[in-house]
């Protein structure tokens, strides 16, 4: 045991406090902002959010107005103009859609997507793992097999069968995800709440007499969130790539309701030919969000490391 | 005297925290003569450890800052290249650690990590390496050495893998040994045994040694000299014997007052407490005389008959019982009120797992448990929370006792608010009376745990216990993580707190010099049974047990004029793991003096 | 061993049985393959005889028992849009997506494990930092994305490299390999290097922080006070404790890697099971897709199995009964 040259002499055991009092979420937050890297994450995230919210303001043409639309506006190569003076600034696809305004509708399916689906991923895999903890036994082994099982599966395999069952369509698509991934929040709070469940300050709640309920939510909940906010962070990112490929497959979302995935896949045949516009940007924009999401993720997988608290 | 083999000058280490560097040892100098052992002793934060690892230039190159002056072998060790070091640690200094249990590296083989010093210093092959291995191991009294060595660390228990680790440290006959904290981890006859181990090399290899160290007793049994370290500093330096008859620094006095005496107790009737050391002047004030607390006329606070708790070890796809630990077996005992009884005992001894059980943390199998007249293994949920009202538990870690995230305030209120007993706003001045009733300030409830040093914070659990005014507070090795001086006001404040309020307190405990200070009655527990119960003066004094002499004869005693021969054995601390088939045999005790029972066969 | 190894198998048996029944059912309840079978111009009458033949007016329990019982004789029923056997398609493509895949994962480990024990043992190097900002990269770029740039890159710009396809294969043991000649190689890089990109990052990420976890540990520090030089100590010390944890790892990335080629070969016109099994899904070839999960099955069931006994063997800690 290394000497903390911080550690208040005992002799004295003076009153002078070693650091401001603040509440977790203030001083996560604080060291957040402090972290280059982070902030950047933030930023791309918050971009993209705020865009994807105002995209009906923000594109200059809605892409899936179909009357709107002349084909002969198609593959135009960034920056020309329209017959009637709309600028294409990322130029169009096969269809005549400008670019720029299908890429911020297809940031907000693919953000719908991800975000929701790992949402209620997160709060039905959450009870299931607190729940598996709480009871132990049987009912915690067989849950847990099952969610080992399911983790050996890769998650793309396990999406491909459920939307070869389904068919296509945004909520089957967000049901496929909640199935691949509720089993990491599972795995990743039933760890956590039995470690918890094992340490001095539940004991002493116990011995309180605090009743169970009080206990869980009030006590090892609370302690179980970091790890599951850093698993979190990541599966939405993931799960925003997974609809992507597997939009990309041709076997996630319709041609009615493309995200950025389907607007790669569009493009595709097209790039040999040389318009590689139409795949790359919407790539580019995808690549962006997913960046910032994990640069989040990995600066508080270093901020909330339990080892760094006190 | 000779020319020191190890000479300090100046030494000053600091670290680099958050940017800025904090002097973490400060302009410390002494000597190690040859054949000498010399004792660095101090609480935590004192520096101790980083002097010894300053020495070997163990520290991070970048993280670090050593400047000063170490003469070894005619060298200045802070002086040479980085390179040169390998060739002197494990050749000319050998180093051991506190920890036994992760001193190895788990996936290798012993006889490989021994095999390599011997390659790499003294250019032995393979072949010559392995018998020479088998034969450190032999002198480090490990039974069947030779077929040990393809063995993995973890078919050594924590005694026998520190006798490893001595003998790769000894590998190549260094002139000098440090040691740090080695026995820290290690129970009392375990440490009583690697203590007289490192003694018998020590005369054997005419080497030095220098010993870190925070138990005085250890430094009084072992050492020649000793430095005494507080933030940093070396304040103190002398002849063991004169630091401990006519200490001179005020820190030195207050920490050898501080520290109980085994058997420095005999002929006291009551407990005692801690002497108060004013820190500037080194005035002791003696101690006020304890008063009577304990009410023999009363109805006991706690009885326990035949208590029995046992764990099921399960294994394999189909969870089959292969075997089971009988952590508590037949254990029976009475508490008045406003009394102490210690349970004393090694690992796995079953001494914590009786006070869970007592208030059904742990659930027991057998027995009865009586609190204030309440039956407490049938009390149903409603009947259970009356009775944790009346008893409460201090848990050993001061730091995982708290939840992190909670305000200590809004932690002590939690029992009260969840008992109902009063509302929300009363509460908080609840609170801020506890707090002052442990000795510490209104104000700090805003704090969170993080924010107080260890000692402050087993004051709040104190005062948490307090909150709902149990008659009875169980102890669960409550001091043993603390710093000797903290551990002398902790003990200070539970019996101010039994005087004043009457509580009777069931403590456990390791540490039979401090159980020696606070109790009316002792229990010596021994792999999950009662093998010798009585009154403080008759166990301590007229000890009948084995097993209780052993223990009372591993104890180190924190004065040099008292050092006893030493003549202790191999044995190891049994386990209480069990085939499923056993039946433990029945017990008889007879009665070697008034309250005073001890266990036959 | 071989009681552990029974256990094992058996537990594999019940997880195919039960998987396979979930799918079948699920199967069944959705679309009519039917239409895959016939063309639009078929005849009522002519849909009528294909139900019968193809046994799909039966009820679904009927339709499953069938399904079993031929599946224990090694037939898993006939395409539906090739009318051949279903498992012989299959095992006719796993070849090259097997090759796909474990090339991928001999480049992930030959380049993220040294660069991620670097970034461990010099976490604040400049050189440390931008491994790790890149490996952030790594993992967050689509696969299907950057095949497409590579292909723009490689083939279209400066045509050093084929946009698609599997290069001249060699057999080996009746196998065939495309690794070893040239051609193949040249088709084998694009795609392999695709796949393995994700990996490569996983791996620097898990392998620095297994190195720095384990240089804090206690034994590091005593093997240093042994005066043992650095190499050694990395190289022994360090080494083996970080890369046993590795190979759990190593074992599910290679799974994972073998279902992500789905991706990669559509992208690469990679003649192995992805394309096969997408196809499959897109038109309901229930034989196919039935096939192709229960192979999925036993391959990641054999490799979790080899990765246990691998670690048992490595690890004197891990016992395979659980004991330790």
């Amino acid at each position: 045991m290394s000497e903390n040259p911080n550690t208040a002499s005992s002799v004295h055991d003076g009153t002078d406090p070693i650091s401001l009092s603040t509440s977790p979420f203030r001083r996560t937050m604080a060291a957040l902002r402090a972290d280059r890297l982070a902030l950047i994450g933030m930023s791309l995230v918050v971009l993209f959010v705020l865009a994807a919210i105002l995209a009906p303001i923000l594109a200059p043409q809605n892409p899936y107005d179909l009357s709107r639309l002349d084909v002969l506006d198609g593959r135009q190569p960034p920056g020309t103009r329209s017959a009637g003076g709309m600028l294409y600034l990322l130029g169009t696809d096969d269809q005549g859609r400008d670019l720029l305004s299908a890429i911020l509708y297809g940031l907000r399916t693919s953000l719908l997507v991800g975000v929701s689906s790992a949402a209620v991923a997160l709060v039905l895999g959450a009870s299931i793992g607190l729940f598996s903890a709480y009871a132990g036994g049987r009912i915690d082994a067989v849950l847990m097999r099952i969610v080992d099982i399911q983790l050996s599966f890769p998650a793309i395999l396990i999406a491909l069968i459920f939307l070869a069952i389904l068919g296509q369509g945004v909520d089957k698509i967000i049901i496929a995800l909640i199935v691949t991934q509720w089993a990491y929040y599972a795995r990743t709070i039933r760890g956590s709440a039995l470690v918890e469940r094992q340490r001095a300050y539940v004991d002493a709640a116990r011995s309180m007499a605090l009743s169970d309920a009080s206990i869980l939510f009030r006590h090892i909940l609370p302690n179980c969130l970091p790890p599951l906010i850093v698993v979190a962070t990541m599966r939405v990112a993931y799960a925003i790539m997974l609809e992507a490929t597997l939009s990309f497959l041709g076997i996630g979302l319709p041609v009615t309701q493309p995200s950025l995935g389907l607007l790669i896949a569009n493009g595709f045949e097209y790039l040999l030919s040389g318009d590689y516009w139409i795949s790359f940007f919407p790539g580019f924009a995808l690549l962006l969000l997913i960046i910032g999401i994990n640069l989040i993720g990995d600066a508080l997988r270093d901020i909330l490391n339990p080892r760094r608290e006190g | 005297m000779a020319e020191p083999i190890l000479s300090i000058s100046d030494l000053n280490t600091s670290f680099r925290v958050h940017g800025k560097w904090q002097n973490v040892v400060r302009n410390v100098s002494f000597d190690v003569h040859p054949k000498e052992t010399v004792a660095v002793v101090g609480e935590s934060g004192s520096g101790k450890s980083v002097t010894a690892l300053s020495i070997m230039r163990l520290l991070s190159p970048t993280g670090a800052r050593v400047t000063g002056r170490i003469e070894f072998e005619g060298r200045d060790l802070l002086g040479l290249p980085i390179e040169e070091m390998p060739s002197i640690r494990g050749n000319r200094i050998g180093m051991i650690f506190q920890e036994p249990m992760t001193s190895l590296n788990p996936v290798l083989r012993i006889g490989d990590q021994i095999i390599e010093v011997l390659v790499q210093h003294r250019h032995l092959t393979h072949a010559q390496a392995r018998s020479e291995a088998a034969r450190l191991l032999e002198r480090v009294r490990i039974p069947s050495a030779r077929s040990r060595l393809d063995e993995y660390p973890l078919n050594f228990s924590g005694g026998m893998r520190q006798r490893v680790v001595i003998a790769i440290a000894l590998a190549c006959d260094p002139r000098l040994l440090i040691a740090d904290e080695p026995t820290t981890a290690l129970d009392v006859t375990i440490q009583a045994q690697i203590l007289e181990l490192i003694k018998t090399l020590q005369e054997e290899e005419g080497m030095s040694v220098l010993f870190i160290t925070h138990d005085m007793g250890v430094v009084a049994e072992i050492s020649d000299r000793a430095v005494v370290m507080h933030r940093g500093e070396a304040v103190e330096t002398g002849p063991t014997p004169q630091i401990f008859a006519s200490p001179s620094h005020p820190y030195t006095r207050a920490l050898v007052s501080a520290v109980p005496q085994l058997g420095s107790m005999n002929g006291l009737d009551r407990p005692l407490r801690f002497p108060r050391v004013d820190l500037v002047t080194g005035e002791i004030e003696p101690p006020p005389p304890t008063a009577d607390t304990v009410r023999r006329d009363a109805a006991p606070l706690l009885k326990v008959e035949g208590l029995v708790t046992r764990f099921d070890v399960r294994k394999g796809f189909l969870r089959r019982t292969i075997g089971r630990i009988h952590a508590v077996e037949d254990v029976s005992l009475e508490l008045r009120p406003g009394e102490t009884l210690s349970l004393v005992g090694e690992s796995g001894c079953g001494k914590s797992t009786t006070g869970r059980s007592i208030i059904r943390l742990t659930e027991p199998r057998s027995g009865t448990v009586q609190i204030d007249g309440c039956d407490v293994r049938t009390a149903g949920k409603a009947g259970l929370a009356k009775i944790r009202r009346q008893a409460q538990m201090i848990f050993q870690d001061p730091f995982e006792s708290l939840n992190p995230r909670i305000r200590v305030g809004d932690a002590i209120a939690e029992p009260i608010v969840a008992h109902r007993l009063c509302d929300a706003h009363a509460a908080r001045d609840k609170v801020g009376d506890l707090l002052r009733r442990v000795g510490l300030s209104a104000s700090m409830a805003e704090r969170f745990p993080h924010e107080f040093s260890g000692g402050q914070r087993q004051r709040v659990c104190i005062a948490r216990a307090l909150a709902l005014e149990p008659r009875l507070i169980i102890a669960d090795e409550s001091v043993s993580a603390l710093d000797v001086s903290v551990k002398a006001q902790v003990i200070n404040l539970m019996l101010d707190l039994q005087e004043r309020y009457g509580l009777g307190y069931l403590f456990i405990s390791h540490d039979m010099a401090v159980v020696e200070r606070i109790s009316h009655r002792v229990a010596v527990m021994y792999l999950g049974e009662i093998v010798e119960i009585g009154p403080r003066r008759a166990i301590f004094e007229n000890p009948q047990h084995d097993y209780t002499r052993r223990l009372m004869a591993a104890v180190p005693i924190a004065d040099p004029t008292r050092r006893r021969p030493r003549r202790v054995g191999n044995e190891e601390i049994e386990s209480p793991f069990r085939a499923p088939t056993y039946v433990p045999p029945n017990r008889t005790y007879w009665q070697a003096g008034e309250g005073h029972f001890v266990q036959l066969g | 061993m071989s009681g552990y190894l029974l256990s094992r198998s058996l537990q594999t048996l019940l997880t195919l049985l039960v998987m396979s029944v979930l799918v079948f059912v699920g199967l069944y309840l959705v679309g009519n393959p039917v239409d895959v079978l016939l063309n639009a111009n078929a005849t009522p009458a002519e849909r009528l005889e294909v139900i019968r033949s193809f046994g799909l007016d039966r009820p679904v329990w009927e339709q499953y028992w069938r399904f079993l019982t031929r599946a224990l004789s090694g037939d898993l029923g006939n395409s539906f849009v090739f009318n051949q056997p279903a498992l012989r398609l299959i095992l006719n493509r796993m070849p090259a997506t097997l090759e796909l895949a474990f090339v991928a994962l001999v480049i992930a480990l030959l380049i993220g494990i040294p660069l991620g024990i670097y970034a461990g043992l010099k976490p604040r190097s400049a050189l440390s930092r931008s491994i790790m900002t890149f490996s952030i990269l790594g993992f967050s770029l689509p696969t299907f994305w950057i095949g497409l740039v590579m292909i723009l890159v490689f083939s279209v710009t400066l045509g050093w490299l084929p946009a698609s396809g599997r290069g001249q294969t060699v057999s080996v043991l009746g196998i065939p390999l495309s690794f070893l000649t040239l051609d193949g190689l040249s088709h084998l890089i694009l795609p392999a290097l695709n796949l393995a990109l994700f990996k490569i990052s996983l791996v620097i990420r898990l392998t620095r922080a297994g190195v720095i976890e384990t240089m804090e540990l206690d034994f590091v520090r005593f093997a240093r006070a042994k005066g043992l030089p650095e190499r050694r100590i990395v190289r022994v010390h360090v080494l083996k404790n970080t890369l046993i944890p590795l190979i759990t790892v190593i074992g599910l990335e290679l799974g994972s890697l073998i279902a992500f080629a789905v991706v990669t070969e559509t992208i690469f016109s990679w003649p192995g099971m992805g394309k096969l099994i997408i196809d499959a899904i897109a038109v309901l070839d229930r034989p196919v897709i039935l096939a192709y999960l229960m192979l999925t099955v036993v391959m990641f069931s054999v490799i979790n199995l080899v990765v246990d006994i691998l670690y048992s063997l490595v690890d004197p800690r891990v016992r395979l009964d659980g004991s330790s």
